[in-house]
């Protein structure tokens, strides 16, 4: 992966991605939460500077679909980032809360109450 | 894992609702009405490898479009956020952006009456797969010509399936179509529980 400290914003989306238009792992979703390890492991090796933009953006815990849209990335570039960045311990994700067949009724009374406080 | 031992913010748990219709119908009015942030918008490029429409027939191979969409976010409680995604009315292909209907608690389908038949394919979508939803009904400029049975059988919805008259550009109308969707939810949730009771089942 050399010349990755090179690479600009005037770069094609995907060559962020070194060519890869698939994400090595599918659990980022538009509302999977990323937050940045802070510190950073200390096997950490210099982020790209596009790299560098997310783990800035996602010091505090920030959705997927959040962080597309403030880098102006299509979603899909920047989960191919962010699978990146996990594997090297920079980020941790969590997912959305599932939804099944048969809902949760807390969850829903939970969001019920914090809409009528709107 | 080290790295992992490190973080003290805790994420929230995220849930989501889409809000579809027709082009133009007030979507992404209704998700800047309730929003804590000013809906931001995101995009996404599909492939479309040899979809079976006429719009593409004689275009061989691989067709590319990007569908963009906004949001928006209300934060439930410090460990729930809920986002709202309008999803895309001028795009035909935003059905394809698997990801944006998986994982959804419901959505809210609104409804122009001029032009209801631009809400039809999400009507369909939504039944198709399943997904609980509302209709709301956006009166233009707040005006609502036809009471809400009259849409509801023009429309063939099912009992179960809310139809509300509503403001998109409010935000207490809004808000109050989203806690019909809730409220629906619950109910169904209720029933198949079978008991009655609103308390989850024992773990």
């Amino acid at each position: 992966m050399g010349g990755g400290d090179t690479a600009g914003r005037l770069v094609r989306p995907f060559a962020l991605t070194g060519g890869r238009t698939r994400p090595s792992r599918a659990d980022f979703t538009l509302i999977t939460t990323v937050t940045a390890v802070d510190p950073p492991p200390v096997w950490a090796t210099r982020p790209q500077p596009e790299q560098q933009r997310i783990l800035r953006h996602c010091a505090e815990p920030l959705a997927v679909a959040e962080l597309a849209a403030l880098l102006d990335l299509p979603v899909s570039v920047v989960v191919i980032m962010l699978c990146d960045l996990l594997e090297a311990g920079r980020i941790t994700a969590r997912p959305p809360h599932p939804v099944s067949a048969n809902p949760d009724l807390d969850l829903l009374q939970k969001v019920r109450d914090g809409l009528g406080r709107l | 894992m080290a790295g992992s031992d490190t973080i003290t913010r805790a994420a929230p748990d995220t849930v989501k609702i889409l809000i579809a219709g027709g082009f133009g119908v007030g979507k992404t009015t209704m998700v800047g009405s309730v929003s804590e942030i000013t809906p931001l918008r995101t995009e996404e490029r599909l492939t479309l490898a040899s979809v079976d429409v006429d719009d593409l027939a004689g275009i061989e191979e691989k067709h590319a479009t990007t569908v963009a969409l906004d949001f928006g976010r209300i934060t439930i409680g410090q460990d729930l956020v809920l986002y709202l995604f309008g999803t895309p009315g001028q795009q035909r292909f935003w059905f394809m952006w698997n990801d944006l209907a998986l994982g959804a608690l419901g959505a809210v389908v609104l409804l122009d009456v001029r032009r209801p038949e631009t809400s039809f394919a999400a009507i369909d979508f939504f039944e198709r797969r399943n997904i609980p939803f509302v209709v709301g009904v956006n009166g233009f400029y707040g005006d609502h010509p036809y009471p809400p049975d009259e849409i509801r059988e023009a429309l063939a919805l099912p009992e179960h399936v809310q139809v509300l008259l509503c403001d998109a550009r409010e935000r207490e109308s809004s808000r109050d179509v989203l806690i019909a969707l809730i409220d629906q939810l619950i109910e169904a949730a209720t029933r198949s529980n079978g008991a009655g009771r609103l308390t989850p089942p024992d773990r």
